[in-house]
């Protein structure tokens, strides 16, 4: 690929002495792309459009918010009632919120069932995964800043965590606090750092899309581009394809905004928060509920290690563990697509997260969807050890076990087959 | 490749489905049946008139005990109020202001830019005036329960002159159906007549509620109807731009095999 040659002087000479535009030229408009993504490759550039949306929105916010215990609630109420379009742009950054981890999931879930994560592709993979965490922490800490009740006692219980930990657990969660409880210290450090992590996601964004152009985008197939009749030129054909779903995807996200903004945020939150009073159920958001889901279920001890230590190690765990699976899954095939007996697991998977999330969201007392006799405990345990037991059991084993089907020799093969079929 | 499309949009429907609903379902107490509200659905307005009867009755009823402290009276042209209303409303109120030149804080007829008054000076009042219990403000009260409207709703005509056989009902306190525990300290604040409509709605319990209600989700989200409306523009239009999109699309991919 040669450095195009620019017919406009202005341009040249920029290009001449910074090739910035050379450099977009070939990343975004001759990259070469697997001409058979399917759609679910559309939500790699949704999370960043989204990313985008969230950091503008939340610089208007902060224009308009008081980050002290004293004022932070009024404050945000104020930006509801009296700043101009202050409900449409909080909205938007409320359910913007959401709507990141319900884009990174498909996202995440797409790479699982295409195994994305596999040889060349794990240091995109590992990026991908520090994105999520980078994401947690902002979205834990901006639902704080509101200073609701859930805000307030969510803060209690996430940071408590870190109090399991022996011998430093509590100078440890006392240094986080910035003093013995959650209090005006605390909610300042979290409004600076929830306003700089974004920009650590922007930088990391920019390593993983740095990561994904040198080892190109996997595709359904799961088999890498070989010659150039596999492949097409980004820009137009996936630019296009992009702004479409992406139309699509603001249909979704707008319905909410304006139609039913709070559905997924929490009642309690709109009440101010006040420390003499316990709410009687202490919930997380619901993209943290199947991780809140694998910490209750660890209710036993194991050689002496209290249960909320084990329990944290777990919810940690859980996610750590996808920074190894390149390495667990044993199978040379990337797509489940080929993967007769692997496909049905990853649905089981993808079943599983679900009823995590469900059991997250219930009091561990309560029944299982009503059915009497299964607690949510005991449903939550099960689930918990089916989530590990996918990538340390089910992964290395059937990889080895399975006969995959036949490969396509090509992209360009395997779309012309799928043509000759429909 | 398009099967797995609407897998996806189907598994977003999900989760958000699956999620809103279950961090809701929580707490013991029976769920109050849902009511029709003039504001349902995607083109449901405020009835400027129930607004105004329920204003009545937080006037005359409430706002003895219940603050609502992010209303000025200024909002109140939200609920059709013009200005001299606002101006007659607020003038009804006395206002504490100060310090004077002379450093004495003194009180003056409210203005439309002050916010409703505090019925107690501060929580401790409060509580002593209450038997313990802080009334809570009332400005966000149809957000900050779970079931909104439904619930303000089914808790006003939810009262029960006696405990049911067996119920342990502490002194003081009052029988509630929808109230977690059942045991609420505010009396049952609605009775018949409680307010005189001046339009001839018909003064019952259950009216005085539903205005009530009605009232509160405006203090709530007096945002709702603008809400709404810009909604609908957005969405018409992303619907277009969508299908241009689409269409534009369709015709770059036409001579690719995919």
């Amino acid at each position: 690929m040669s450095a195009p040659q620019w017919n406009n002087k202005v341009v040249k000479w920029v290009d001449d002495r910074l090739p910035v535009i050379s450099m977009l030229h070939h990343s975004a408009y001759e990259y070469p792309t697997p001409k058979n993504l399917s759609y679910m490759w559309n939500f790699g550039s949704l999370a960043g459009f989204v990313l985008v949306t969230m950091i503008l929105s939340g610089i208007f916010l902060v224009m308009n918010y008081t980050p002290h215990t004293s004022m932070a609630f009024e404050s945000v109420e104020r930006i509801m009632r009296d700043v101009n379009y202050g409900w449409l742009i909080r909205y938007i950054h409320m359910n913007g919120a959401s709507m990141f981890f319900i884009v990174v999931f498909l996202h995440m879930f797409r790479g699982l069932y295409y195994g994305s994560y596999k040889a060349p592709r794990e240091m995109l993979w590992w990026i991908g995964i520090l994105i999520l965490l980078a994401m947690m922490a902002t979205a834990f800490m901006g639902y704080v800043l509101p200073w609701g009740q859930m805000s307030f006692w969510g803060a209690t219980v996430i940071t408590n965590l870190f109090s399991a930990f022996p011998i430093i657990g509590d100078p440890l969660v006392t240094w986080l606090w910035g003093g013995f409880s959650v209090d005006n210290p605390t909610l300042n450090r979290f409004f600076s750092l929830h306003y700089l992590m974004p920009f650590i996601i922007l930088g990391l964004v920019v390593l993983h899309v740095w990561a994904l152009h040198s080892v190109r985008s996997n595709n359904p197939t799961g088999v890498e581009i070989k010659t150039p009749q596999d492949s097409i030129p980004f820009h137009p054909y996936y630019t296009i394809k992009d702004l479409f779903g992406m139309g699509v995807f603001l249909i979704f996200f707008c319905g909410f905004v304006f139609f039913a903004p709070d559905y997924l945020g929490h009642p309690d939150n709109y009440i101010p928060a006040n420390p003499l009073v316990t709410p009687p159920h202490i919930v997380p958001e619901w993209y943290f509920l199947p991780f809140y889901a694998i910490l209750r279920s660890i209710d036993f001890t194991i050689f002496g290690i209290p249960a909320k230590l084990l329990g944290v190690l777990a919810m940690f765990a859980s996610i750590v563990i996808l920074f190894v699976i390149p390495w667990l899954d044993t199978s040379k095939v990337r797509s489940s697509k080929f993967r007769p007996v692997y496909k049905w697991f990853f649905w089981l998977f993808v079943v599983d997260t679900f009823i995590l999330g469900y059991c997250g969201a219930k009091a561990p007392d309560d029944y299982f969807m009503g059915v009497p006799g299964l607690k949510v405990i005991v449903m939550g345990q099960l689930s918990t050890l089916y989530y590990f037991a996918h990538f340390l059991v089910v992964m290395p084993l059937v990889g080895k076990m399975e006969r995959p089907k036949p490969l396509p020799a090509s992209i360009s093969e395997s779309v012309l087959k799928e043509g000759a079929n429909a | 490749m398009r099967k797995f499309a609407l897998t996806a949009i189907a598994a977003a429907f999900a989760v958000t489905a699956f999620t809103g609903g279950t961090a809701k379902a929580a707490g013991d107490a029976p769920v109050p049946a849902a009511q029709d509200w003039s504001w349902d659905g995607i083109f449901g307005t405020y009835d400027r008139a129930q607004l105004q009867r329920g204003f009545q009755v937080y006037k005359a009823v409430c706002a003895s005990c219940h603050s609502l402290r992010f209303i000025a009276f200024r909002n109140l042209d939200g609920i059709g109020f013009n200005e001299d209303q606002i101006k007659a409303i607020a003038a009804e109120y006395d206002v504490e202001d100060g310090p004077n030149d002379d450093g004495d804080m003194f009180t003056r007829p409210g203005k439309p830019s002050d916010y409703f008054p505090s019925p107690f000076p501060n929580e401790k009042a409060a509580a002593a005036s209450n038997g313990g219990a802080i009334p809570p403000d009332l400005s966000l009260m149809n957000k900050a329960r779970v079931g909104g409207p439904d619930y303000v709703f089914g808790l006003l005509t939810g009262y029960e002159e006696e405990a049911p056989e067996g119920f342990d009902l502490a002194d003081g306190k009052h029988y509630n159906h929808y109230f977690p525990g059942h045991q609420i300290s505010m009396a049952p604040p609605l009775y018949d007549e409680a307010v005189e409509y001046t339009d001839g709605t018909p003064a019952t319990v259950e009216q005085h509620a539903r205005d009530i209600s009605a009232f509160l989700n405006w203090t709530a989200q007096p945002e709702l109807e603008a809400r709404k409306a810009l909604g609908i523009k957005v969405i018409l239009f992303l619907i277009v731009l969508t299908a241009m999109l689409y269409a534009v699309k369709r015709k770059i991919w036409r001579d690719i095999e995919h």
